[in-house]
C-alpha cells in the first residue's frame, strides 16, 4: 500500500444465526480488501457468494463477526450508533432496487436532504439550492425535487438514489448492484455517470455486482468472491482477460459473449470442460470450489488453499494456479492509480 | 384523508356516522318524547307523525329510545377503543420497531390473546362485575388489542426491511427520526382501517351483551336492549325488528365502510410507486389509431408459426402493434428489446394468454396454417403438444404443493394418454433429457427443495412432455446466477439441436441472442424495428436502435473510455408519438421521422428494418 | 411419524394457553365483590355458619393455593357444582356440550360448503357474484347473528310456520325433528362464517389464478378443471384454512346469542344464564370447556396447514 487506504477491511467475518439447533452460516469468511483514495474495487460474486454482506457490514447494516474495518484509519467495526452517525457524512450507499430506496411519500427534496439532516452544516448554501444543484449534476430536471419517486423511471429513481448518497460529499460510497435491474441502454448512462462522478469529486466506490463485465468496466482493481472467501484478485483489465483461478475462468466462460463468432469460439472452448452443477457439499476444511472443479486434486477438499501473491498485484486462493495457469513473467497492465 | 372523501362510499359513511354522533348527543332537541316516557295508549304503534319509528309495548317512543340508547354505545366504542389503541399501537410498534425480547414476549402474549373468544371472557368479567359495562369494554379492548398488535408488527417488520430505512440508518438518522419520517406515516391509515373495524365489532358486542340483558338494566334504553323487547312482541309487531335492528346494522356497515375506504385510499397513495409505469385506461389516447395498415410483408414460405399484424391492448392501451415475424421448423429465433417493449406480451399472445387482462385485437397466429386466434379449440390442442413455454423465474413456475414427478406424470399423461406405470418411464425419460443425474430422487421433492437451476430444468422437462414443434422461452435465464444460466443455455442447444424442436427465446441478452439463435427479432415500444439473421445484426444493424443496443454492452466496452449509450428512455405506451417511436433518442432523426408511421422496410433480401434512413445506413454502417 | 410429533408439539405448546386462561378466569373470579360464601349461606346466617362455608369452600386460604386446589380438583374432573342447582358443573357441561356441537359442526359444515362454492364460482364467472360476495361480506359483518336470528324467526316460524319457534329436539328423540329445530339457528349462526369465507376464497383463489405456475400450466396444455380444481384450490386452500380457525372461534362466540335467541340447551346459553345469576363455578368450568375447544381447533387447522403445505410440514 503506497497511499492511505480510505478503507481497509481485515479478515472480515459475518455470521447468521440461523435456528437454534443448527450452526450459524458464515457467509463472509476472512475476507481482506482495501480501497485507496479515487479508486474502484469491484466485488464479484454469485448469489450466495456474500458480496452484499460485506458491503453492508461496512455499513454497519450487518453485525460482524470477526476481524476488523477501517475507515479513513479509524476501527469502525464496531462502532456505536453516535460514531456511525459522524461517518455518515463520508461513507454512503447506493442499492440495488431503485424502487424500494426511495420513500415513495416524500418528495425527492424531502429524500435528498435527509442525508444532511444528521450534521452540522458547513456549507453556507441553503439546502434547497444544495439539492438542485445536485439533481442538474446527476442529469435530472430541475423540477424533480418537487416530485414524488412514483412519477420516475428505474433510471431516473437511481439517478436521485446516487444524488441522495452524494449530498453530504462523501469519500467512500457503497455500490451495491446499483446497475443490476436496469435495462441495458440505461444501464451504460448509469455506469457513465458514476465513473463521471468519480472523476469530478475524487470518490471511491465498493462497486458490488454479479455481472463481470460490468465491474471490470468500472473498477480498477477486483474482488472475486464464492461462497463468502476470496478466490481471486487482481487488476480489472488483467484479471479479466487472464483469470487465474478455476472459479474465475468459470465465472467468465459462462458470460455468453454478444457476438455469435466469438460465442462460437468460447462454446469450442468450453466443450473440453466439464460444467457441473454442485452436487456434493463442499467440505468445510477444503477449497470452496473443489466440488465444483475440474481440476481439484484431494489436496483441494482436505486444505483450503491460502491467497497467495502472484507477479503484477494480483492473488489467488488455488493450490494449482501456478502450475495450470502460469502468470506470463511481464504483468499484462498496471493498476490505476 | 382527501382521497377518502373522493369516494361516495366512504362520503357516505361518514355522513351516517357523523350523523349518528349528533344526533344521539343532540336527543333532546330532535325529539320532544323522553326515552322512558310511556303512552298506555299508543302501544306496539306503527310510525306515526308523532311518533317517526312508532311506539314499544309500554308505548314509549322509539326513536327517542333509539337516540338515547346510543349513548351508552358511543361510549362504549369510546372506551373500547381507547384500551384498544393504546396497546395495540404501543405494543404493535414497539414490538417490530425494537424486536429481541420486547418482540418475543409481545408476540407471546399477543398470540395467546388472539385464541380467545372474546365474548366468553367479556361474560366472565361481567359474572365478577354486574352490569359493569366499563369494565367489560375495557376488557374487550384488551382482548382485540393482539389484532391491532400484529397487524402494526408485520408493517413495522416489512417497512424496517425497505431499503430507504436502511439509507436513513447510512444517512445518520437517529431511532426516533426514522420512527417519524419514514415508519410512522405509512402506519396512520392502518391504525384508522383497524380502528374503523374495531369500532364495528365493539358495537355488535356492546347490543349483543344489552340483548342479552348484561347492558344497561330496563328502562334504561340501549340498541341491543331495544331488540330484546322486539323479540318479545316478535309475534304481534314485528314492526318492532326495524327500529331497533337497522341504525345498529347501519352503524357498524358505515364503520366498516369506512375502513375500506380508509385502506383503498391509502393503496391507491402508495400505489404509484410501482405501477406509474403501467397506464391506466383513463388515460388512453389514440396512438396512431389505424393500425390496420397491412403492411405487405415480404412473401416467405409459410413457417411453422406465422405471426401476422398481431396487435395487443391491455386496460383499452394498444401495448403491442402490427407486429408479423416467422418461425420456421427447428430455427430459433430471439426476441430482443428492453422491458416495456412489448416482446413477452407477443410471446404470451401466440398461446392467448395475455397478461393483466389484455386482449388481441387484431391480427393472426398461425401455427401449422391454423389460426390459434379465431380458433379457441385448436389453440387448446396447440399449447404443450404443438408451442410448449417456459417461463422466467423458475422457483414459482410449479406447483409448490405438489412434488415434481407428480407433475411432470400429469403433464405426461394429458399428452401420450398413458397408464400410471408408462408415465412414470417417461418421466424419468424427460428428467434424463434434461440432464438430470439422480432423476428418482428429484420426482420426490418439493418446488421448494430444488435450486434455481434445477427448477428451471424441471420446467423445462414440464414443457418437453408433450413434444412440441416449438418452445417459447421467455427470459429463461434471467433469474439465475451466471454459471448456472451458462447450463440452461447449453441444454437448450444441444436439445434443439437434439428434437429438431423450433425455439423462441425471449430475451434482452444480446449474448443469449448470439449463442443460441439463428435470428433476430429487435422489438421497441411494441413494434418490430427490426429482422435479420443473427451475424447479419451483429455485424451490420440496420436500426439506430439496435446498434445503440449493441454498443451499450459492457462487454464490448474499451478500458477507461465512457459506454456508448442512447439518451433517454423507453417511452410508456401512452407516449407513443405518430412518427418512428425511437426518434426522441436517435442521432440520425429529422423531420422526416416524426410526421408518420415508419413502416417496416426490406433495404435487402431478408432484411426488415423501421427506418426512414435505412438506405443511409445500408451504405454508411450505423454511428456508434 | 411428522404428523404424530406435529400433534405433540402442539399440544405441548398449548399448556401455557390453558394455563394463562384458567389463571386469568381464576383470578378474575377472586375479585368478585360478592361473597360466594354469603351468597350461599343468606344474609341472616350466623358468623358460624359463614365461616364453616367459607372453609369448605377453601375461600380461607390465600389465592395460589386455592388455584392450585382448583387444578388438581380439574385434573381429578371435578370442577364443583353449581351454586344454584347442586348440580356438579362436569355434568351439567357435559349434558349440554352435544347441543353446542351439533350446533357448531352444522355451522361449520353449511358455512364451509356456501362460502366456498359462493367464493370460487364469484372468482369464475366475475360480474355481478363478485358484487353480491362482496354486499354478503359487509352483511355477515353488519348483521349481528342475534338480530338476524329474530329476523329469521319472524320470517320462516312467525309468518310462514315452516320452523318452531324456539327449542331443540335430542337427535335420539326424534331425528326429523332435530334437523328442523336446528334449520333456523344453523343458518342466524353461518351468516357471517359464510361471509368471510367466500370473500376469503374468492380473492385466494384469484390470487393464485395470477400467480406464473398457473400461466405455465395453462401454456403446457394442463386441462383446466385440474388446474382450478387440482392446483389452484389447493393453493389456494392455504390461506382459507388459517382463516378457517379464525372462522370456528367466531361460530364459538355466536353460539352464545344463537342459544340463547332459540332457547337451546347448549353451553353458550348455559354461560349467559350463569353470568346473569353469578353462577361463578359454572362459568370457570364454561370458559375451561371453550377453552379446549379452542386448542383442539386450532390444532386441527395446523394439521390441515401441514397436510396441505409441504413447506410447512419440512420445517
Amino acid at each position: 500500500m503506497t497511499s492511505p487506504s480510505v478503507l481497509d477491511v481485515e479478515d472480515l467475518t459475518v455470521e447468521f444465526r440461523q435456528s437454534r439447533r443448527t450452526p450459524p452460516l458464515r457467509a463472509v469468511n476472512k475476507v481482506s480488501l482495501n480501497i485507496a483514495p479515487g479508486e474502484t474495487v469491484g466485488l464479484v460474486g454469485e448469489s450466495g457468494s456474500g458480496k452484499s454482506t460485506i458491503g453492508r457490514a461496512v455499513l454497519g447494516l450487518n453485525p460482524v463477526h470477526s476481524g476488523r474495518i477501517h475507515f479513513e484509519g479509524r476501527d469502525i467495526t464496531r462502532a456505536s450508533a453516535r460514531t456511525r452517525r459522524g461517518l455518515s457524512a463520508r461513507l454512503q450507499v447506493v442499492f440495488q432496487d431503485p424502487y424500494s430506496s426511495l420513500n415513495p411519500a416524500r418528495t425527492i427534496g424531502q429524500t435528498l436532504a435527509e442525508p444532511l439532516l444528521a450534521h452540522s452544516r458547513t456549507d453556507e448554501r441553503p439546502i434547497g439550492q444544495r439539492v438542485a444543484a445536485m439533481l442538474e449534476r446527476v442529469g435530472m430536471p430541475a423540477d424533480t425535487a418537487d416530485r414524488y419517486p412514483g412519477q420516475f423511471s428505474g433510471g431516473q429513481r437511481q439517478r436521485i438514489a446516487i444524488a441522495r448518497a452524494l449530498m453530504p460529499e462523501p469519500r467512500l460510497v457503497i455500490c451495491d448492484e446499483p446497475v443490476s435491474a436496469l435495462d441495458l441502454s440505461i444501464q451504460a448512462q448509469v455506469m457513465n455517470l458514476l465513473a463521471d462522478l468519480q472523476r469530478d469529486l475524487d470518490l471511491s466506490y465498493l462497486f458490488i455486482a454479479h455481472d463481470l463485465p460490468v465491474v471490470s468496466h468500472l473498477s480498477h482493481r477486483i474482488v472475486v468472491l464464492y461462497r463468502g472467501q476470496v478466490m481471486e484478485t487482481g487488476p480489472a483489465g488483467a484479471l479479466y482477460t487472464f483469470p487465474v483461478h478455476p472459479y474465475t475462468r468459470a465465472l467468465l466462460a459462462a458470460v455468453p459473449q454478444p457476438d455469435p463468432r466469438a460465442q462460437r469460439a468460447q462454446r469450442a472452448r468450453a466443450g473440453q470442460r466439464t460444467a457441473s452443477s454442485p452436487s456434493a457439499a463442499a467440505s468445510p476444511r477444503g477449497c470452496a470450489f473443489a466440488h465444483r472443479c475440474p481440476h481439484a486434486i484431494d489436496l483441494c477438499h482436505s486444505e483450503r488453499p491460502p491467497l497467495l501473491p502472484l507477479t503484477g498485484g494480483r492473488a489467488a486462493a488455488c493450490h494449482r494456479s501456478t502450475e495450470l495457469h502460469p502468470l506470463p513473467a511481464v504483468p499484462q497492465s498496471q493498476p490505476h492509480t | 384523508m382527501r382521497r377518502v372523501l373522493r369516494r361516495p362510499v366512504g362520503v357516505l359513511a361518514l355522513a351516517w356516522l357523523v350523523l349518528m354522533t349528533v344526533a344521539t348527543l343532540a336527543a333532546p332537541l330532535i325529539t320532544t318524547h323522553g326515552p322512558l316516557d310511556q303512552d298506555l295508549g299508543h302501544v306496539l304503534a306503527g310510525p306515526t307523525s308523532d311518533h317517526l319509528l312508532g311506539t314499544d309495548n309500554l308505548g314509549r317512543d322509539l326513536l327517542s329510545r333509539v337516540l338515547y340508547g346510543g349513548r351508552s354505545t358511543l361510549l362504549a366504542v369510546g372506551e373500547a377503543l381507547l384500551v384498544f389503541l393504546l396497546i395495540g399501537v404501543t405494543l404493535g410498534l414497539a414490538s417490530g420497531f425494537l424486536g429481541g425480547w420486547v418482540d418475543w414476549l409481545t408476540v407471546r402474549t399477543a398470540d395467546l390473546l388472539f385464541a380467545l373468544p372474546g365474548i366468553i371472557i367479556v361474560l366472565v368479567v361481567l359474572s365478577v362485575f354486574p352490569g359493569n359495562l366499563h369494565a367489560a369494554m375495557i376488557t374487550f379492548g384488551v382482548l382485540g388489542s393482539p389484532g391491532l398488535i400484529r397487524i402494526l408488527r408485520s408493517q413495522t417488520l416489512s417497512i424496517r426491511e425497505e431499503l430507504y430505512v436502511a439509507a436513513a440508518k447510512v444517512a445518520g438518522l437517529k431511532h426516533h427520526q426514522i420512527l417519524r419520517r419514514h415508519i410512522l406515516p405509512r402506519m396512520t391509515s392502518m391504525v384508522i382501517v383497524q380502528a374503523a373495524l374495531f369500532a364495528a365489532i365493539v358495537v355488535t358486542i356492546q347490543a349483543g351483551l344489552g340483548f342479552l340483558g348484561l347492558g344497561a338494566q330496563p328502562p334504561h334504553p340501549s340498541w341491543g336492549g331495544l331488540v330484546a323487547d322486539a323479540s318479545q312482541v316478535l309475534d304481534r309487531a314485528p314492526w318492532m325488528l326495524i327500529p331497533s335492528g337497522v341504525p345498529l346494522v347501519l352503524t357498524v356497515m358505515a364503520l366498516a365502510l369506512l375502513g375500506d375506504a380508509v385502506r383503498d385510499a391509502a393503496v391507491e397513495g402508495w400505489a404509484v410507486t410501482k405501477t406509474a409505469a403501467v397506464p391506466t385506461a383513463a388515460h388512453a389516447v389514440a396512438v396512431d389509431a389505424p393500425a390496420t395498415t397491412e403492411e405487405e410483408l415480404p412473401s416467405e414460405e409459410a413457417g411453422l408459426l406465422s405471426i401476422r399484424n398481431l396487435s395487443v391492448e391491455i386496460g383499452g392501451i394498444p401495448v403491442v402493434q402490427d407486429v408479423s415475424f416467422q418461425i420456421a421448423a427447428g430455427e430459433a429465433l430471439g426476441v430482443v428489446g428492453e422491458s416495456g417493449c412489448g416482446k413477452s406480451v407477443t410471446a404470451l399472445g401466440i398461446l392467448g394468454l395475455v397478461p393483466g387482462g389484455g386482449r388481441i385485437t387484431h391480427g393472426q397466429v398461425l401455427f401449422d396454417g391454423v389460426d390459434l386466434v379465431r380458433s379457441p379449440t385448436a389453440l387448446a390442442k396447440v399449447r404443450g403438444a404443438g408451442i410448449a413455454y417456459v417461463s422466467q423465474e423458475p422457483m414459482v413456475a410449479l406447483d409448490p404443493t405438489f412434488m415434481v414427478g407428480h407433475q411432470l406424470a400429469e403433464a405426461v399423461r394429458r399428452h401420450q394418454r398413458c397408464d400410471r406405470r408408462a408415465a412414470r418411464r417417461h418421466v424419468t425419460e424427460l428428467l434424463d433429457l434434461v440432464n438430470f443425474p439422480d432423476s428418482a430422487a428429484v420426482v420426490r421433492r418439493y418446488p421448494h427443495q430444488l435450486s434455481g437451476g434445477m427448477a428451471q430444468r424441471v420446467a423445462i422437462a414440464l414443457a418437453l412432455a408433450g413434444r412440441p414443434k416449438l418452445l417459447i422461452a421467455d427470459e429463461p435465464t434471467t433469474a439465475l446466477d451466471v454459471t448456472v444460466q451458462a447450463e440452461i443455455l447449453t441444454l437448450l442447444r444441444t436439445l434443439q439441436a437434439e428434437t429438431g424442436m423450433a425455439v423462441l427465446i425471449v430475451t434482452h441478452d444480446w449474448g443469449v441472442v448470439a449463442d443460441l439463435c439463428h435470428r433476430a427479432v429487435v422489438m421497441y415500444a411494441g413494434q418490430v424495428v427490426e429482422q435479420a439473421d443473427v451475424e447479419e445484426t451483429f455485424t451490420r444493424p440496420l436500426h439506430p436502435y439496435t446498434a445503440g443496443l449493441l454498443a451499450a454492452n459492457p462487454h464490448l466496452a474499451r478500458e477507461g473510455e465512457p459506454l456508448p449509450t442512447i439518451p433517454g428512455t423507453v417511452p410508456t405506451p401512452r407516449d407513443w408519438p405518430i412518427g418512428c417511436r425511437f426518434a426522441a433518442r436517435c442521432a440520425l432523426s429529422d423531420d422526416a421521422c416524426t410526421t408518420q408511421p415508419v413502416p417496416l422496410a426490406e433495404p435487402l433480401r431478408g432484411r426488415l428494418t423501421r427506418c426512414v434512413h435505412s438506405q443511409r445506413l445500408l451504405v454508411e454502417g450505423t454511428p456508434a | 411419524m411428522a404428523t404424530f410429533r406435529l400433534v405433540v408439539r402442539r399440544l405441548l405448546s398449548s399448556t401455557p394457553f390453558l394455563f394463562l386462561v384458567s389463571a386469568l378466569t381464576f383470578v378474575l373470579v377472586s375479585l368478585v365483590p360478592g361473597d360466594p360464601a354469603r351468597t350461599i349461606v343468606g344474609q341472616h346466617a350466623t358468623v358460624e355458619q359463614y365461616e364453616a362455608v367459607r372453609g369448605r369452600l377453601g375461600l380461607d386460604e390465600p389465592l395460589p393455593v386455592q388455584y392450585g386446589d382448583w387444578l388438581v380438583r380439574v385434573f381429578h374432573g371435578d370442577l364443583g357444582a353449581s351454586l344454584f342447582s347442586g348440580e356438579p358443573v362436569t355434568s351439567v357441561l357435559n349434558n349440554r356440550l352435544p347441543v353446542s356441537l351439533s350446533l357448531i359442526i352444522a355451522g361449520t359444515i353449511v358455512s364451509g360448503i356456501l362460502g366456498v362454492s359462493l367464493g370460487l364460482l364469484s372468482a369464475r364467472r366475475g360480474g355481478l357474484l363478485v358484487k353480491v360476495v362482496d354486499g354478503l361480506a359487509l352483511l355477515g359483518l353488519a348483521v349481528p347473528a342475534f338480530w338476524f336470528a329474530l329476523v329469521l324467526i319472524a320470517i320462516g316460524s312467525v309468518q310462514l310456520r315452516w320452523f318452531p319457534v324456539t327449542g331443540y329436539v335430542p337427535f335420539a328423540d326424534d331425528p326429523a325433528e332435530w334437523g328442523r329445530s336446528l334449520v333456523l339457528p344453523v343458518l342466524s349462526l353461518s351468516l357471517g362464517a359464510v361471509a368471510i369465507i367466500a370473500k376469503q376464497t374468492r380473492d385466494s383463489v384469484l390470487d393464485t389464478l395470477g400467480r406464473d405456475f398457473v400461466r405455465v400450466m395453462q401454456a403446457n396444455g394442463f386441462s383446466q378443471l385440474s388446474i382450478l380444481y387440482r392446483h389452484v384450490l389447493r393453493n389456494a386452500a392455504l390461506p382459507l384454512v388459517t382463516v378457517l380457525g379464525v372462522v370456528l372461534v367466531n361460530l364459538l362466540a355466536a353460539a352464545v346469542f344463537v342459544e340463547t335467541v332459540f332457547a337451546m340447551p347448549g353451553l353458550g346459553s348455559l354461560t349467559q344464564q350463569a353470568t346473569v345469576q353469578h353462577d361463578i363455578p359454572v362459568i370457570q368450568g364454561a370458559v375451561l370447556y371453550v377453552t379446549v375447544l379452542v386448542v383442539i381447533v386450532n390444532l386441527l387447522v395446523d394439521l390441515l396447514y401441514s397436510r396441505l403445505d409441504p413447506r410447512v410440514r419440512a420445517s
